[in-house]
């Protein structure tokens, strides 16, 4: 059987970039192919070449036994191709009908709203689609958008459907109804494209996976023969599932001293962070780890207590004043908070110290300066991009919170608030980040590391507290760790 | 009373039209602040074609014309160039009243304003209709175009709503990324939809200059293009409810003529300023509880 598509030596270049450098890929009808990757490594950039929504500089695409060039997303669809963007491409100010009928000539020039919204009702009964066609689309959850996305592509007899990392918004049950109904396309005789960074999806649910590394095809395998190691060890090219090597260190005198310290659905806690430890803390989500983060980086009050870094008391200090005094913080919500997404890499790297050396000269800016010092940065913590004048907003999650850490980093803070540094980051984004951590540790910092990934809370924290209801529920060295009871903990309820 | 209804109908008209091109504009996702001067432009452009060519009719087009040549230049400025909507409305704005009042006396030859005076368009009884008791004087009695205002409502309607380029265009307003991601452009929908704009527009104009006055003054538009802009966000950018506010409106400024008339001692001035002071008052009550189209404003 000839293959439904055919990409061949794919290249994309943006600037000096090269974010497809030569790439194959087959898709057969029925089947599907998770098309596995890093951030960045050149997942989405293959798919838009191949949806037409931006021009490759070399290869060439067969699609059904045709030639596809020269295409846009509207002959590409034409031919039966859909592609399900990582952020969806829906009018949510209107109707799953409108959004339906949108650009789609069986709607009819004078729209035929009665019979389209029939037929939605057909096809979300056989996949168990579960969409009413009159609700409105902002009133939906992401899952269920999602799904207005896949009957799309469905009435329109899409052979191909491309799904760009469309798990990354969902939660856990509308993942496993996500996978259910791309089994049922499957057996309509589909051919699907699954993009993700996610290992046990991919296990779970594709025929064949595609692996690419720095835009080029880094392995490929059968389902049958490969595992979460195998796999990750081809994106990332070396493995990072071993475990981290955290060898206990001697802890220093203590830098971060906090007493009783009460906020607004916060505490009263104690907690005593020394030089040279990472105090992982861990508890289900909403139970004070925002508020404990925010009051330590000085932007929520503190109602009573204190709080004291090497020996000055910073209880009711600006966060200002807490930057001068050593204190680092990498916010958890990093597209809004932490990173200024409309600024350059340059700029962000600057946003702490713009008014001091090498950022600024005798009160002004020294562009130039920051610049030489924003590449070397770059450098320094392996940021991905173009130039340091690229947007953050225009880069991956884990290059964005590269910059996060460049910054945070950069002037060995005494003591570093991360939370969920690596959220939504792919598994060698995600070891950067924890590797970072623990080679700060070792520069002599205290480093509070709030997650609610319980495995990496273990895996850094030479010791771990469990947050529950604004409190410290309990808290013990690693050596000592009993899951029982770290589960007992994270189900404990303030009394 | 039937007299004052049918004056609010009469003075309606013109906002219905330019609101009726401003909700295509906004719908679009691009502000419709060059109303007034699209309005301008076409009262001022069907006078001149009625004048050269004894047909109002004539006139009608060289004001669609008129004011969809202003919206081209707007558009071309706006969506092609992504400059700022507010700016770019406000200098044609202003742009069109210097080159509507230059235009009169470069015609006249002589540097003062060409001096035109046409019957204001009569009004078409509808046959039957009209004779109906208080209704049909009100409403059937009335001049064509604003029976066009009136299709115009419906029309619009039924192309926002249920047709599939109305579709496309509202959702070129919310989010063009959607639209362009269903295979068409929404680069070409938002400059179609200011020209359209524009030439409805221009259809205000012409009723303000050919059914209304009889002639062309400077500025004859005297801020009714905002009152439309107003009209139509009150209305929250349905045909319908933007003709409404209209109406609304004309009552106001229909009022005030017969206070005037009866000879209120309140200074003439104070009592034009009533459908603004309204419309304000009527927007801020609003305040934040209309919804702009998503992505009104922002270019592509
Ligand atoms: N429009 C663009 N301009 C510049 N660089 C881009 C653009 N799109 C993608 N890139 C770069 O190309 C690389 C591959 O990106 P992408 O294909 O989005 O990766 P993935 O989807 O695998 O995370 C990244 O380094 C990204 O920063
Ligand atoms: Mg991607």
């Amino acid at each position: 059987m000839a293959a439904l598509l055919e990409m061949r030596g794919m290249v994309k270049t943006y600037g000096s970039l090269r974010a497809n450098d030569g790439v194959d890929l087959d898709v057969f009808a029925g089947e599907i192919v998770g098309l596995l990757g890093e951030n960045g490594s050149g997942k989405s950039t293959l798919m838009k070449l191949l949806f037409g929504m931006t021009e490759p500089d070399a290869g060439g695409i067969v699609f059904k036994g045709r030639e596809l060039s020269g295409h846009r997303p509207r002959e590409a669809m034409a031919a039966g191709i859909v592609m399900i963007h990582q952020h969806f491409m829906l009018v949510e100010a209107m109707t799953v009908l409108e959004n339906i009928m949108l650009g789609w000539e069986e709607a009819g020039k004078l729209l035929r709203r009665g019979t389209i919204a029939d037929r939605i009702r057909e096809a979300s009964e056989r996949l168990g689609l579960d969409l009413d066609p009159d609700v409105r689309v902002a009133d939906l959850p992401l899952g269920r958008r999602q799904r207005i996305e896949i009957l799309k592509a469905v009435l329109r007899d899409a052979d191909l459907l491309i799904l760009d990392e469309p798990t990354s918004n969902l939660a856990p049950s509308e993942i496993n109804e996500l996978l259910n109904i791309l089994r049922r396309l499957r057996s309509e005789g589909k051919g699907i494209v699954f993009i993700t960074h996610k290992m046990p999806e991919v296990i779970e649910v594709c025929d064949r996976v595609v692996v690419l590394r720095a835009g080029k095809v880094a392995g490929k395998a059968g389902i049958a023969g490969a595992d979460k190691a195998s796999l990750a060890a081809m994106m990332v090219g070396r493995d990072v599932t071993a475990p981290l090597s955290v060898e206990p260190k001697a802890a220093g005198a203590v830098r971060l001293d906090i007493r009783a310290l009460k906020a607004q659905d916060l505490g009263p806690l104690d907690l005593r962070l020394r030089g040279g430890e990472i105090l992982g803390i861990a508890g289900v989500d909403g139970n004070g780890q925002l508020e404990l983060a925010e009051t330590l980086a000085g932007l929520r009050p503190v109602e009573s207590g204190a709080i004291t870094l090497d020996g000055a008391e910073i209880t009711h200090a600006t966060a200002a004043r807490r930057t001068e005094a050593g204190l680092a913080y990498m916010p958890a919500d990093r597209s809004t908070t932490a990173l200024v997404k409309s600024m350059t890499i340059a700029e962000n790297l600057m946003l702490r110290d713009s008014h001091r050396q090498p950022f600024s000269k005798g009160g002004l800016l020294d562009r130039e300066a920051t610049r030489k010092e924003a590449r070397s940065l770059m450098e320094r913590f392996d940021i991905r991009a173009p130039s340091e004048q690229t947007l953050a907003g225009s880069l991956s999650g884990g290059n964005q919170q590269k910059i996060v850490i460049a910054r945070e980093l950069a002037r060995q803070p005494a003591v570093l608030v991360a939370h969920q540094p690596t959220w939504g980051l792919d598994p060698g984004a995600t070891r950067f980040v924890l590797e970072r951590m623990i080679a700060l540790r070792d520069a002599g910092s205290a480093v509070i590391y709030i997650s609610s990934e319980l495995e990496e809370v273990l895996a850094v924290g030479d010791r771990i507290a469990v947050l529950a209801g604004g409190r410290i529920a309990g808290l013990v060295s690693r050596a000592e760790v009993d899951m029982t009871r770290i589960g007992l903990w994270m189900s404990e309820r303030a009394a | 009373m039937i007299d004052f209804l049918e004056a609010a109908i009469r003075i309606a008209t013109p906002l219905v039209f330019a609101a009726l091109g401003g909700i295509l504009s906004e719908r679009a996702g691009v502000f419709a602040v060059g109303l007034e001067g699209m309005m301008l432009t076409g009262a001022f452009a069907a006078v001149i074609g009625t004048w050269l060519t004894g047909f109002s009719a004539v006139g009608i087009i060289f004001a669609m014309a008129g004011g969809g040549l202003l919206a081209t230049v707007v558009a071309i400025v706006t969506v092609r160039h992504r400059a700022d909507n507010m700016v770019t409305g406000l200098t044609s704005n202003i742009l069109a009243l210097g080159l509507t009042t230059y235009l009169m006396r470069i015609l006249s030859g002589s540097g003062r304003p060409l001096a035109i005076h046409l019957d204001p368009i009569g009004a078409w009884p509808v046959p039957v209709l009209s004779k109906i008791p208080v209704l049909g004087p009100i409403a059937f009695n009335q001049p064509p175009l604003t029976y066009l205002a009136v299709i115009g409502c419906a029309v619009l309607s039924v192309f926002l709503f249920r047709s599939q380029w109305g579709l496309k265009l509202c959702a070129t307003g919310e989010n063009p990324e959607a639209v362009f991601a269903a295979g068409a452009d929404p680069l070409n929908i938002r400059m179609t939809a200011v020209i359209g704009c524009g030439a409805i527009a221009g259809i205000a104009g012409a009723v303000l200059s050919l059914q209304q006055v009889g002639t062309f003054t400077d500025g004859m538009t005297g801020g009714r293009g905002y009152l439309a802009l107003a009209s139509l966000i009150v209305g929250r950018w349905n045909p319908w409810g933007a003709a409404l506010a209209c109406l609304g409106f004309g009552a106001a400024e229909a009022l005030e003529l017969r206070l005037q008339s009866l000879g209120v001692p309140l200074s003439s001035y104070v009592m034009q300023m009533a459908p603004y002071l309204i419309a304000l008052a009527v927007l801020a009550g609003l305040g934040r509880s209309s919804r702009l189209p998503a992505a009104i404003g922002k270019p592509l």
